[in-house]
């Protein structure tokens, strides 16, 4: 295994969300979450809407301030610290390439702003090169740094908003669905960049979507979460083709597989009602509204994860 | 055939903008049979919508039907005056959109809008059309019927609100569903209830279906029949093995390839390069050829007739004219 560049440990982030005139409640975005990424690798979290995957993405790179837990970033404590001399080190894409990108900036502008924050050139020229340098990674071509945000589709938006990630040499990425909100054909160029820019630099990668099968794709390993809490970790193929916790299987069998063999031959396995409020938490473990295999233990204490052998981790009582 | 419920003929729908006129529909025919799944799929901007909107007639200006026909029970639809038009919604043809929470009104209660179709299409009274609302809300899976009739949509989850769309669609027993990306908003477990009930829904109900989507996945897990589109006409059209194990359209071919699957292991995906094409300046020849590796003279210049590959599958790129002529060539210098 190579070496750890972030561990996340305990993390823990919840927001007061006011519930009467001066009565709070704590939502628990995230509770207990606990992980590390290697250095070059990807980490992929997957889980449905509202299950707190994006919060654990903007905790480590404090857009929030976690409420519990401990952040590592190379061996170094960072939850509390000022992480300005480590801004330069963490990145993020953002899901939505429209409503991330100044409108009023060109292009050359939005890849130069990190540049000029960090105080990467010496020149004028320095940093022209660096931005046309920059462009030409992501498979943009230089003349498009005089244009603005608008003049572009989709997925040339994406790859602006990777340059400018990329600007200031990160060694961490968190993507927040970075392809969703692409056509399918696009899709595909923006993954094939995301791995071609991890050979050449070395960068890992905290993968954030709800599509699991570009996540398989993506990630060494994946991480799901439901309702705030990580129920199982294990290596991306171990995953998908032998999943244990009962949310895991039940997600695995839930996707729908672009083969019509398959798809008529597999037999779903379709979870009842919905999530429950976050507000609202069940005792216990989380899942155990919807579980088909629920039992009194569940009812009493959230099971703990642990380790099945081979990095395999599932936190369920029963299985 | 006798069982063919629908029929759309040439349709072409176009809006005039300030910038330019757009042909969002660009001649698309296709027939659908009683309890058929035809899965209509296409990236952004392909004019899959459009084709549903203009089947129901509900465009918004500036768009309009500029050509074409649509039978429905060998009526055209396009001809009818605007009174018999609205007895076909909702009454024979349902649609149900992606949105459910800006589809449904947010002031009336999930009741009210239920009761406000059956008791137009039907000559149910009030409690009558009260009880049908419960009978329909109980089929799709709501749970608590009778309290849920009470509450507006702000009150219920998006899946929740999708099975009362869904409801509201099937009310009347219409003959033809046209779903149109019903699961895109939706989170995978979610959209997995989704698509069993709209499966389960179908075989007692026996109607046929229309799902407009982009997901292969949802396609392959639901349809009959396939229709590829892109750039507002039909490149590929046949049955779901025939598109999925035997594409014969460069686009459908690109698609299939760009697509990670499960358990193949990593096998790197190969994207269609490009970006998709602008609507206001369409080229002349094939619309893919752009974007397309194997594009030749012809497809700059002229666009591509839809050809049979076999019975159960039609496409349109000149790949396959070449073929044909390749094989006659060959099979001519061998006699």
């Amino acid at each position: 295994m190579s070496k750890t560049i972030l561990e996340v440990k305990n993390l823990k982030q919840y927001f007061p969300i006011k519930t009467g005139l001066f009565e709070t409640t704590p939502l628990k975005a995230v509770d207990d979450v606990s992980f590390t990424i290697g250095e070059g690798e990807t980490l992929g979290l997957v889980g449905e809407s509202g299950c707190g995957k994006t919060t654990v993405g903007r905790s480590i790179i404090h857009l929030y301030k976690p409420t519990g837990g401990q952040i590592f970033y190379d061996g170094e404590e960072i939850t509390s610290a000022n992480i300005e001399h480590h801004r330069k080190d963490m990145q993020m894409v953002f899901q939505d390439p429209y409503s991330s990108l100044n409108p009023r900036m060109t292009v050359g502008d939005i890849i130069g702003e990190p540049l000029d924050i960090h105080k990467l050139y010496s020149g004028k020229a320095e940093r022209k090169e660096k931005i046309e340098y920059l462009l030409d990674l992501v498979g943009l071509s230089s003349e498009h740094a005089t244009r603005y945000a608008h003049e572009f589709s989709g997925g040339q938006r994406q790859r602006i908003g990777i340059a400018r990630a990329l600007a200031v040499d990160p060694k961490f990425i968190v993507c927040d669905e970075p392809v969703s909100a692409l056509d399918v054909s696009i899709q595909a160029q923006i993954i094939n960049t995301f791995e071609d820019l991890q050979n050449k630099l070395g960068i890992a990668y905290l993968f954030i979507a709800h599509d699991l099968l570009i996540v398989q794709h993506m990630s060494r390993r994946i991480a799901v979460m439901y309702l705030g809490k990580l129920v199982e970790l294990a290596g991306a193929d171990e995953l998908c083709e032998h999943p244990i916790h009962p949310y895991s299987v039940s997600l695995m069998s839930a996707v729908p597989v672009p083969d019509p063999k398959s798809a008529r031959a597999r037999h779903r396995i379709v979870l009842e009602g919905d999530v429950p409020s976050p507000l609202k938490m069940p005792s216990g473990c989380a899942f155990r509204t919807r579980c088909r295999f629920a039992s009194e233990k569940c009812v009493e204490a959230m099971p703990p994860l642990t380790d099945r052998g081979g990095g395999h981790f599932v936190a369920c009582w029963n299985k | 055939m006798s069982d063919t419920l629908l029929q759309v003929k040439d349709l072409q729908t176009a809006f005039f903008t300030d910038a330019g006129v757009v042909r969002a529909v660009n001649g698309i025919s296709f027939g659908l049979e009683k309890g058929k799944v035809l899965g209509i799929v296409g990236e952004s901007g392909s004019g899959k919508s459009v084709t549903a909107y203009s089947i129901l007639r509900i465009l918004v200006d500036p768009g309009k039907v500029v050509g074409g026909e649509v039978f429905f029970k060998n009526e055209d639809v396009l001809k009818y005056s605007k009174r018999k038009i609205r007895s076909l919604r909702g009454r024979k043809i349902s649609i149900i959109f992606q949105d459910p929470m800006t589809s449904l009104n947010p002031v009336y209660t999930i009741g009210n809008q239920l009761m406000e179709t059956i008791m137009l299409h039907t000559d149910r009274n009030r409690s009558e059309a009260r009880a049908r609302a419960i009978e329909m809300l109980t089929l799709v899976g709501v749970n608590d019927p009778e309290k849920r009739v009470k509450q507006y949509p702000h009150e219920l989850s998006g899946g929740m609100r999708q099975r009362a769309m869904i409801a509201m669609a099937l009310a009347c027993e219409p003959d033809i569903l046209i779903a149109d990306e019903p699961t895109t908003a939706l989170d995978v477990t979610i959209q997995a209830q989704i698509l069993e009930l709209m499966q389960d829904l179908q075989k007692k109900m026996g109607m046929a279906i229309i799902i407009i989507t982009h997901d292969l996945g949802v396609i392959a897990d639901m349809c009959d029949e396939i229709i590829v589109m892109y750039a507002g006409r039909v490149c590929e059209r046949g049955t779901a093995d025939e598109i999925f194990y035997n594409p014969k359209h460069e686009y459908t071919k690109g698609l299939m390839r760009s697509i990670p699957k499960l358990g193949q292991g990593h096998i790197r995906l190969q994207p269609i390069g490009g970006s998709p094409v602008d609507l206001l300046n369409m080229p002349k020849g094939c619309a893919f050829a752009s974007r397309c590796d194997r594009a030749m003279k012809i497809c700059l210049s002229e666009q591509p007739e839809e050809i049979s590959v076999n019975e159960n599958h039609c496409a349109a790129c000149w790949m396959n004219v070449k073929q044909v002529y390749d094989e006659a060539a060959k099979g001519g210098g061998a006699k």
